[in-house]
This record gives C-alpha cells, sequence and structure tokens, in this order.
C-alpha cells in the first residue's frame, strides 16, 4: 500500500482533525457542565469571519485570532444567558445560534466586503516545521508544514484534561454536569459554573473556526465550516466526553477525509470513504465500540428555587 | 442548658397549610432523637426549616444556647448541621473521596486527589465508616452510600447529624449495620436526629421521641416505657391496627402455576432464572427480595409485559405463556404495578378515564368505536363510593390525588373486574399508616373471598403480616419458599442476601447479634 506512505496523507490526517478535535473538546467543555451544546457548526462560522476580518484590518492575523475568540465567547455567553437563565431548549438554541450564525457571516462578508469576498492580501497564521521532529520517521510525516494552531490545539488538548480531570475547577464543573442539586446543597455556584463551561466551550470552537480561515487559507466564504461542527459533535461523543478522546476521534475522522482524497481517482469510491465518519458515528451511538455515556444532567436545566 | 439545639414556637405556613405550628423541640448532647410522624404531618418542613432550606414565619433556633438564622443550607453546614437526605445528594460518576470533598477541595488550583483520599480514609476511621475512598459511588451499595453522605457531613466538621428517613431503601442487614453506626456516634456524643414513620426503628434506635401530628409536636416521650401502639396512636391520632389478624385460610386449588421461568432484560441480561411457584385460590403468597433481584421483572413477565426467555406461565390450567397482556387480563388476571403515577395511572386524566382504562373498548363504556362518557362517569362514581375514594370527585385529575387515594383508584379498578388473581406490587410504597391499613384491609378481604394474591414488596414487614407463603428471590433465582406463620426476620433477611446454608445463617445471625446489643 504506497499510498499509507505517503506523507501528505498523514499530514492532511492531523490538518484535517484540527478543525473538529477544537470544537469537539470545545463541545465536551460545555456538556460536561450540564449544557448540550450543538451550536459548534454557528460558533465556527462566527470565529472563522472575525478572524479574517481583523486579521486583514489590523494586518495582525493574531489579532484576528483574538477577535474570533471574542466573538466566540460573546456568543457562547448569549447561547449560555438563554440555556441556562432562562432554561430554554438548549437544542432549538443551537439550532438557531447556527442558523443565525451562518447567516449574519454572510450577510456582514456582502455588507462589509462587497461581491468579491475578502480581499486576497489578508495575512493568515504562520505555518511551522519544527527540524527535530522532521526526521523523525512517521511523526515527521505528520507534522509536515503544519499551521502553528495544529501545535496549539495539541496544547489545548493537554491543558482540556488536565483542567477537567487535576483541578478544583474541573471536579465542580463536572459535578455540576452530573448532580446540579448535589452540587448547589454543597454551596457550588451551579449558574456560574455552566456559564464557564459554555464559554470555554464557545473559545475552542472559535479558534477551530479560525483554523480554517486564516490557518489553512486567509479568506472566508459563506458557510465555509461545512458541517464540521456537526462532525465535531460526532467526535465529542465518540470520545466519550473527553478531550484525548475527542482528539482520537477527530483524528479518525481527519484520516478517513485525508484518504478519500488520497484516493481521488482510484478504483474505490471517495465518496463510500468520505461516508466513515459518519458510519462511525452511529456505530458509536448504538453503542457497538463501547458504551458512550452522557453526563447525567447533560441538557437538563438547573432552576433555583430560593 | 445542656441542650445542643432547642426549637421553640417554631412556625412556618405555606399557602393554605399551617406545615409548622408553634413546633417546640430539644436535643441533648448524646442522644438519639426520633421525630416520628406520617407524610405531611411536617417533619419535612421542620428538618428544612433547622437546615436552612426554608425560613421560619416565627419562632426561634437555638444552637448551643445561641440564636441561628439560616438562609441557606450552606449557613447551617456552616453552623455545624450535617444532613442525609432521603435520596442521596451524591454524584454516581465521581469517586468517593470527590464526593465527599466536592465545594470544599484540598489544593489550589490543582485539585490534591491524593491527600482527599487520604483525609477520607481518616474520617472513616475515626467514625467507623468503613468504605473504599477511591470506588465510584455508583457501584457501591445503598448502604454504603449512605456511609459517604454521612462522611461528607463530617468533612463539612458536623456537631449535628439529621438523617431523613435513612432506612426507607436499606436490607434488613443493613439497616442493623447503620444503627450501629448511630449508636457510636451517638456515644462519641454526636446528637442525631434521626426523622421516620417507622414504629418499630425509633424504638429501636431513639432515646427520646417527638411525635408529630398535622403539623404540630403532640408529644416527646422517653423511648423507654413506650409502646409501638402507643406512638401509632400518637401518630395517627385514632386507635390504629397495627397487624391486622388474619382469618383462617381457607387454600384452594392452584390457580397460578409458574415453571422453570426464565426472563431477560432488554440488555439481554438474566433477571429471573429457572423460577418456579405455584399459588392458590385464598392465599397471598409473598415475594419477598432486596430491589433489583429480579422479583419486579418476574411479575411484569406473569403480566405479559416483559417476555418469557424460558420457561412457562400456566393460570387456571392453562398455558398463557404466549399471550398479550389484553388477553391475560381477559383470563382473570389483575396487576397493581409497582410505580402507581407511572405504570398504575395516567396522571392527566381523571378519576372517569382511569378507572375505564383497562374496559374502554368494551361495552357499556364504548359501542362501535364511540366513547360513552356517561356510562363511564356512572361507573366511576360507583366505584369512588365503594372503595371510599377522596376527594369524591370523577372529574378530578388523578395527579391531584394523595398517594394513598391514588393506590385506591388502581386498586378499584382492578378488583372491580372481579379477577381470580391479583398481583400487587409495592402496595404501600410512600403510604401513610392510616392509608396502609386500609389497603391491607382490602388485600386481606380479597384473600378470604378466595382470590389468590401474589405480592411483591421490598418492606418485609409487609410481606411477614400479610403473607401466608414467602418466596425468598435473591438474584433471580428463587431461594425458598417458607411458611409466614413459623418463619423468622432474620431468616428471610438472610434468604435475601443469598445465603442458604445453615452454617452462613448461624455466623451471621451471631453477627447480627453482636450489632445489637445497645
Amino acid at each position: 500500500m504506497s499510498i499509507l506512505t505517503n506523507p501528505q496523507l498523514w499530514a492532511g490526517t492531523l490538518s484535517l482533525a484540527t478543525p473538529l478535535a477544537l470544537p469537539a473538546i470545545g463541545g465536551t467543555f460545555s456538556e460536561r457542565t450540564g449544557v448540550v451544546n450543538i451550536a459548534m457548526e454557528g460558533i465556527m462560522l462566527i470565529g472563522a469571519f472575525f478572524a479574517v476580518s481583523f486579521s486583514y484590518w489590523t494586518g495582525s492575523p493574531w489579532l484576528g485570532l483574538l477577535a474570533a475568540m471574542a466573538a466566540g465567547a460573546l456568543i457562547a455567553w448569549i447561547f449560555a444567558w438563554a440555556a441556562i437563565r432562562l432554561a430554554s431548549n438548549q437544542v432549538v438554541l443551537g439550532m438557531a445560534v447556527n442558523i443565525f450564525g451562518a447567516g449574519i457571516t454572510a450577510f456582514l462578508l456582502n455588507t462589509i466586503f462587497g461581491y468579491n469576498g475578502t480581499p486576497p492580501s489578508t495575512a493568515s497564521l504562520p505555518t511551522i516545521t519544527i527540524p527535530a521532529i522532521k526526521s523523525i520517521p512517521v511523526l515527521g510525516w505528520f507534522f509536515y508544514q503544519q499551521n502553528v494552531l495544529v501545535y496549539l490545539m495539541l496544547v489545548l488538548v493537554m491543558a482540556s484534561h488536565w483542567l477537567l480531570f487535576h483541578t478544583r475547577l474541573g471536579l465542580r464543573m463536572r459535578a455540576v454536569g452530573e448532580n446540579p442539586l448535589a452540587a448547589d446543597t454543597l454551596g457550588l455556584n451551579v449558574w456560574r459554573l455552566r456559564y464557564t463551561g459554555v464559554i470555554i466551550g464557545g473559545v475552542l470552537s472559535a479558534i477551530g473556526g479560525a483554523y480554517l480561515s486564516i490557518g489553512i487559507l486567509n479568506s472566508f466564504d459563506v458557510n465555509m465550516t461545512d458541517g464540521r461542527g456537526y462532525i465535531a459533535l460526532a467526535a465529542m461523543i465518540f470520545g466519550k466526553w473527553t478531550p484525548f478522546g475527542s482528539l482520537g476521534a477527530a483524528l479518525l475522522f481527519g484520516f478517513a477525509s485525508s484518504l478519500s482524497t488520497a484516493l481521488q481517482g482510484n478504483a474505490i469510491p471517495t465518496d463510500l470513504i468520505a461516508m466513515l465518519p459518519y458510519a462511525l458515528t452511529v456505530l458509536a451511538l448504538a453503542g457497538v465500540i463501547g458504551k458512550s455515556v452522557a453526563p447525567a444532567a447533560d441538557g437538563i436545566p438547573y432552576k433555583l428555587d430560593r | 442548658m445542656g441542650d445542643f439545639l432547642s426549637v421553640t414556637e417554631l412556625t412556618k405556613a405555606f399557602p393554605g397549610v399551617l406545615a409548622n405550628d408553634h413546633i417546640n423541640l430539644t436535643l441533648h448532647r448524646g442522644e438519639v432523637h426520633a421525630i416520628l410522624g406520617e407524610n405531611g404531618a411536617g417533619k419535612s418542613t421542620l428538618m428544612k426549616l433547622i437546615y436552612g432550606l426554608y425560613e421560619p414565619d416565627s419562632g426561634e433556633i437555638l444552637l448551643e444556647g445561641n440564636p441561628v438564622h439560616f438562609h441557606s443550607p450552606r449557613d447551617a453546614i456552616h453552623a455545624g448541621i450535617g444532613m442525609v437526605h432521603q435520596h442521596f445528594m451524591l454524584i454516581p460518576a465521581l469517586t468517593v473521596a470527590d464526593n465527599v470533598v466536592l465545594g470544599d477541595e484540598p489544593g489550589h488550583i490543582r485539585y490534591d486527589r491524593k491527600q482527599a483520599e487520604e483525609k477520607v480514609r481518616s474520617l472513616s476511621n475515626q467514625y467507623k465508616l468503613t468504605v473504599d475512598a477511591t470506588a465510584k459511588v455508583g457501584d457501591l451499595s445503598v448502604g454504603l452510600q449512605q456511609r459517604v453522605e454521612i462522611l461528607k457531613a463530617f468533612y463539612r466538621k458536623a456537631k449535628l447529624l439529621i438523617l431523613d428517613e435513612p432506612t426507607a431503601l436499606l436490607t434488613p442487614q443493613e439497616t442493623e449495620e447503620l444503627f450501629s453506626i448511630i449508636r457510636h456516634l451517638r456515644d462519641e456524643g454526636i446528637p442525631i436526629l434521626f426523622i421516620s414513620h417507622k414504629l418499630d426503628e425509633v424504638r429501636a434506635v431513639a432515646n427520646r421521641v417527638t411525635v408529630m401530628r398535622a403539623g404540630k409536636t403532640v408529644a416527646t416521650l422517653s423511648v423507654a416505657g413506650t409502646t409501638s401502639q402507643q406512638l401509632a396512636n400518637l401518630m395517627v391520632g385514632r386507635d390504629v391496627v397495627l397487624r391486622i389478624e388474619k382469618q383462617p385460610q381457607q387454600r384452594g386449588s392452584v390457580l397460578l402455576d409458574i415453571r422453570n421461568l426464565e426472563v431477560q432484560d432488554k440488555d439481554k441480561h438474566p433477571r429471573v432464572r429457572g423460577v418456579s411457584f405455584q399459588v392458590h385460590a385464598g392465599e397471598v403468597f409473598g415475594l419477598a427480595g432486596i430491589d433489583g433481584n429480579g422479583q419486579f421483572e418476574l411479575v411484569d413477565a406473569i403480566a405479559g409485559l416483559l417476555n418469557v426467555f424460558r420457561g412457562s406461565v400456566w393460570f387456571d390450567g392453562q398455558n398463557i405463556t404466549r399471550l398479550s397482556p389484553g388477553a391475560r387480563t381477559a383470563t382473570g388476571i389483575a396487576y397493581v404495578p409497582q410505580d402507581r403515577q407511572v405504570e398504575g395511572l395516567v396522571l392527566n386524566f381523571d378519576l372517569v378515564e382511569n378507572l375505564m382504562l383497562r374496559d374502554f373498548r368494551r361495552r357499556p363504556f364504548s359501542r362501535n368505536g364511540w366513547l360513552s362518557r356517561q356510562a363511564a362517569v356512572k361507573y366511576a362514581n360507583d366505584l369512588i363510593q365503594r372503595f371510599d375514594i377522596r376527594p369524591p370527585d370523577a372529574l378530578r385529575k388523578a395527579a391531584d390525588l394523595s398517594g394513598g387515594n391514588q393506590q385506591k383508584v388502581i386498586l378499584a379498578r382492578e378488583v372491580a373486574r372481579d379477577p381470580k388473581l391479583l398481583i400487587v406490587a409495592q402496595p404501600t410504597r410512600g403510604l401513610d399508616v392510616g392509608a396502609i391499613e386500609g389497603i391491607h384491609r382490602q388485600l386481606l378481604h380479597l384473600r378470604d373471598l378466595g382470590k389468590a394474591i401474589l405480592l411483591v414488596s421490598l418492606e418485609l414487614d409487609e410481606i411477614m403480616s400479610l403473607s401466608d407463603r414467602i418466596g425468598v428471590i435473591h438474584s433471580g433465582v428463587l431461594q425458598d419458599i417458607v411458611d409466614a406463620k413459623t418463619v423468622t426476620r432474620e431468616k428471610i433477611g438472610l434468604l435475601m442476601t443469598g445465603s442458604r446454608s445453615d452454617e452462613g445463617a448461624r455466623i451471621l445471625s451471631s453477627d447480627i447479634q453482636e450489632v445489637r446489643k445497645p
């Protein structure tokens, strides 16, 4: 199988996994605190748009990234307010954010940048090849000319794992997602912990969006996330609501996409391979590959009766 | 004053009810003080006032002589009040240590799990509350989960422990263990408030008892020298019959014949394994067992709600193993399921609709697919009168009735069809002493009429006082069938835990006597 020794296949896998892993971990943060989050698609789009815009206006892609994170936090905060404070249906809200994200970014693109879209002169984030890794056999293929956000993503995976499972804040966030009433009687602030989870989730999703617009490219297209927010949702579930699990699932899905690109022109229909992530998700949800159990209070608003 | 806690003239009103009416209560150091009362007597309201979940309208709470005003449970916890709720406030997905320290974890940003486990271990040694600090709470038995709750209180430096109906979910053995823990804590000088509606338990563990009825404190007595009957009368406010005298049994022919039955749950796990027994006309056959040992799957299979995997069910000489639930009803089987609000009633339907639920397809309730409301209302009013359902209003929704009356509605619906066999699961769960008495009388009356009754209950007392024969089930296996007249509680308790040999019985029963010493 010469195709498996093709470095581009592996570099593509990691590159395509990045915009899945980031929102998947974002969703994990939100759902671990008990707020069902299917709004990653919309938040990614908003992140992607603001990243490009601010990169163009300021000339600095780093400021673009910051703007994306701020926009992601803002939209997540509004989502959280409606989901937590108003106890609205979280799935309906998530869909609303997705539709809003698609609409507002298309509208702003046209209004601000006009028919031609974002200017080609927009700066994008740098790609890095670390010489020490480059010469290592297989690992070198993975990390060949990756964007800086790919490395950031890997750092964030580890940081997220540490935060969720090894800090006091993480313990409290998980407690609130499992049994908010118990947490409340122990003096934890259920609402504030849930806001924290949702907003961290929004920031991570927005970074995922920024990776598409100023990481791989330097432009924004209408609906450029192309359903990645939903695949991230699948990766989150497939990864059993853990950062490393999400990364693993994202890599698997990234590999499937990369493989379908690499196999173009071969005998195997690429559409079949592109189908793989979705088929795997259905299998995961059906409990074939170990049981994936959501946090117990996921999706249930907590009302204070005091 | 040597009083640790004293409550004077405490009053709390809710719209339409005076839940606590000038309550007085004192709790000494080193005593177990029981609060005894029926459901709705105001016990929970009183506890919530003491624990800061409600604020009183008037009256005073003194803790160690100083007046306290709690605005939330946090204030109460801070003042040294620990409470173990009837429904545990635990997080099953986390470990014992995580649960105990949550909200006040060791460490700064990083959570110091090692130190948390160490603290839990030393607490559990200090208070003799043995439990594995690293175990996941969801994997523990109910009795152990309760210990985690008690540890939580002591981790927060509780000086007073409130136990709200702590034995509701425990097995007899676990109850004994809890009582020995309570006695140990009492001897350590920790005052304990023990909320209960079970007379025997109050007598077994408490030093003093305060009886509540209809929002008032009726009496505070020393437990030594009171009888269960006295306490029951105080609690209900009239003379109650605790153990109904049974008529001599007129046992008839075999009606229900279960042969080597095997049942699986929806995940294909075997829940009932090779169970065989018979129920005769004119007898109450009690099925005892700890929750989750297959008893409810067994009766669901007999009622036709679960598929039989292997074996057969014979009723009145007919093999009904493959009949639908509806067809079984037609052969003369009636079923009172364990969860009256979910399986027994449609809470949003009125009593008319609920009472005709089994028969709405038939005349006179429907004709050619059209319902006849008139006939149904007449039928409902008739049953409401016969079974003394209150309030006597057929147009009320089932949700508006008290638990006891909801149960009467289900019994009325099932019994009015004149079945030959009545299957009842947990018929008195959560009901008052008075309501329980009524249901028990009704069941024994049916037995004396020659009906066969299959009773499943987690309350051992209920099984022992009603049954003629008792089958004990453990992990889906029928351990033994014993005569209710001669068997002891201990014997059934042991069978419930699956130990069948006399050797095991001897060792365990000496253990029980050990912990029984006051």
